[in-house]
């Protein structure tokens, strides 16, 4: 292990790929993940990493050129953001049907319209249904651990699936933290060689891509969810290795103080560090929280958030994005329909919050919580609105 | 600027017999398109990775689980077959480069139809041959949207009837000309531009090959005659390809370093347009004055090229 130095987390990120071997990326500029862009273009054009940078004119041609990359064999990254993610999403679902383990990073902003650059998760929530793996990082350890470890997972002959680590946009993606890296010696300990199940190569022609008929489609889509719901079983069993390897533990669904906790704070990304703040503080008072992470969206870890919410009364959900014209944000919607047939399944409360790069301090979990113990039904409320 | 060394010439009997898009397919009768999608294949040879866009190609070639295809094939989307043939060229070299894979040259390759190039698809392309791919590019172009039933592109000529440019009592079909990508193509200063069309196999293949051995970038239009679409008889194709290109409404020429040259000239007068509108039904509607329009615009567009073939010269001299 390194020492610890001090790193923008977005060029901490691209350092992390740095170590992983690629041979290909394919990245596009945009707010905030461009120092990722531009720092692991300087990565490649120093000589560091032997790889293939290309200086796509598009989103759409990124994760294209990534599929056509992945699909020769290559080792592939890319990195985007909000609307060129949007822009990608066309493609996504196809990438992973075609199981290329495309690694992604995504630095989380809001989506237009209006126009916004700052953080939410609206970007990443609209691809929910892509079929990719989709983890979230809370702090930029987490950001170059879960990079070096998405290659692993998505590359995994159980797994051959894509992965997208998010990172909030400059919450996470513009702080300098303390960071480790690890060695190069380390993470080629850690990180084999891909080695894929069949590629673009004259030596052994295969057709990728081909169209399915009514009378097979439904089976491919059968494959693909079973193909995902299969890889929580890898992505565990690599977050162990990682932890036996390197001593941070990785689980799809952190707890932080949650042991006999009547009210749970939910919460995805880099807020969980400041809710866990809010939380001590609230315990000191006497209260009875704890705080809940979701790290894993998909495949959606039930097991692991039924066993972390066990035993609470009241469960409040903080939602970075709005699910419009629904019952609350995707998380708080996705949720309540998981426990729905749950005995003694909690109330749940749910918050929009953070939406383009509003701040949420201590002081909005302890509100939060305050007044979710007012609350009567279970409606959704746009925290913090100014009417 | 890189230019063409050490191509073959085709010769008839020098073609090989092999069918790297192989028979049993499921083209229409008297498909232009997919007759030029073997001889491209042909010319091409083995050690080829295709990548394929959405279309008629496409969807007459790879119903799961059938391929026609012999030679390793992608198709992800509509609008991104130079795309991620981009990426297919990246991912060769640099597992070739390290050694991952056989130390073979083996050759990126994007096909699209003229919808998939020269409308949803052009940005991609433009893209992939500013960045100086390897990377040969054929646009398969029947003049409309043929897969999803005959809507107009802009790569549909003027005044053709189609089903979005319909010949009607106001507007009477397509209101403008054919977009001339071969020229974007050009003006992206890649080292091998070309046109071709089937009904001129040996010339087709020779472009083929020369895109094959051109180091980058190269571009190949390919009239594809389409019958069903253009409403003609399907034992006409080879016919139709030759009117277009003796009408000079599609001429053949190739752009080497900057530099245009006919590789079929016009010794006699070029053929009147009428001959090739009465064919086709997408032109039934024209009258008289109608033709004289039609030819007026492939006169113009003719001139402006055989001043290119006049004027030019190579960009390295």
């Amino acid at each position: 292990m390194g020492k610890r130095i001090g790193m923008e987390v977005g060029i901490a990120a691209a350092e992390a790929v740095g170590l992983c071997n690629i041979d290909v990326a394919a990245v596009y500029p945009i707010t905030p993940q461009s120092h990722i862009a531009e720092h692991l273009s300087d990565i490649v054009h120093d000589g560091r990493i032997d790889a293939e940078f290309i200086t796509v004119e598009s989103e759409h041609s990124s994760i294209s050129a990534c599929a056509g990359a992945s699909a020769t064999g290559a080792r592939v990254y890319t990195a985007t953001s909000s609307q060129g993610l949007m822009y990608m999403h066309e493609v996504l679902p196809i990438v992973s049907a075609m199981r290329l383990p495309v690694v992604m990073g995504n630095a989380n902003r809001a989506i237009a319209g209006p126009l916004n650059i700052w953080n939410d998760h609206s970007d990443i929530m609209n691809q929910r249904d892509c079929g990719w793996i989709v983890m979230h990082a809370e702090n930029g350890q987490e950001v170059i651990d879960m990079t070096i470890q998405s290659f692993k997972i998505a590359e995994h002959p159980d797994v051959m699936l894509p992965t997208v680590v998010n990172m909030d946009g400059f919450q996470l993606t513009h702080m300098i933290e303390p960071l480790e890296f690890p060695t190069q010696a380390e993470v080629n300990k850690f990180l084999p060689d891909r080695v894929p199940y069949a590629t673009l190569h004259p030596d052994k022609p295969v057709s990728m891509g081909c169209f399915n008929m009514p009378e097979i489609f439904t089976e491919t889509m059968k494959v693909k969810d079973t193909a995902l719901i299969n890889s929580k079983r890898t992505i565990i069993k690599i977050w162990n290795e990682w932890g036996k390897q390197f001593g941070r533990n990785y689980k799809p669904v952190e707890t932080y103080k949650t042991k006999g906790a009547e009210t749970l704070i939910l919460t995805v990304g880099s807020m969980g560090e400041t809710a866990s703040v809010a939380v001590d503080e609230m315990k000191k008072a006497g209260k009875s929280v704890g705080l809940v992470k979701l790290r894993l969206w998909r495949p959606f870890p039930l097991d692991e958030l039924r066993a972390a919410i066990k035993g609470c009364k009241t469960l409040i959900v903080m939602d970075r994005s709005v699910t419009f014209g629904g019952i609350g944000g995707p998380v708080a919607t996705e949720i309540k329909s998981l426990i729905f047939h749950d005995k003694d399944r909690p109330r749940i409360v749910n918050y929009l919050m953070g939406l383009g790069g509003r701040d949420v301090m201590v002081e909005d979990f302890i509100t939060m919580v305050e007044r979710a113990a007012k609350k009567k039904d279970e409606t959704y409320e746009f925290y913090g609105v100014r009417e | 600027m890189n230019t063409v060394e050490n191509f073959e010439i085709f010769a008839p009997k020098l073609i090989d017999k092999r069918e790297l898009f192989s028979p049993g397919h499921r083209a229409c009768q008297g498909c232009g398109e997919v007759l030029a999608l073997r001889l491209i294949m042909k010319a091409l040879g083995e050690d080829t990775v295709v990548s394929n866009a959405t279309g008629c190609m496409e969807i007459i070639s790879t119903a799961y689980p059938h391929t026609a295809w012999e030679v390793p094939y992608i198709h992800v989307a509509f609008e991104n077959a130079a795309a991620v043939g981009s990426g297919v060229e990246a991912g060769l070299k640099a597992l070739r480069r390290k050694g991952k894979i056989a130390d073979r040259y083996v050759k990126s390759v994007a096909i699209a139809g003229d919808g998939g190039t020269v409308d949803i698809g052009l940005q991609a392309l433009s893209g992939a041959m500013e960045r100086g791919h390897d990377l040969a590019f054929f646009c398969l172009d029947n003049e409309a949207y043929m897969n999803t039933g005959i809507q107009r592109s802009s790569a549909t000529p003027f005044m053709a009837a189609t089903t979005t440019s319909p010949a009607g009592k106001a507007i009477k079909g397509q209101r403008t000309g054919k977009k001339n990508v071969p020229e974007i193509m050009v003006a992206h200063n890649i080292p091998y531009v070309a046109t071709a069309c089937p009904s001129y196999p040996i010339d087709l293949m020779n472009k083929v090959e020369k895109a094959r051995n051109t180091k980058g970038p190269a571009y190949v239009h390919v009239f594809s005659v389409c019958p069903t679409g253009w409403r003609g008889a399907s034992n006409e194709t080879i016919k139709l390809g030759r009117m277009a290109v003796e009408t000079g409404f599609f001429p053949l020429y190739e752009v080497e370093d900057g530099k245009y040259r006919l590789t079929m000239e016009y010794t006699e007068k070029r053929r009147p347009m009428e001959d090739y509108l009465k064919l086709q039904g997408r032109f039934r509607h024209l009258d008289p004055a109608d033709i004289v329009k039609v030819q007026a615009l492939v006169d113009k567009e003719f001139r402006k090229l055989m001043h290119k073939v006049e004027t030019s010269v190579p960009w390295s001299e």
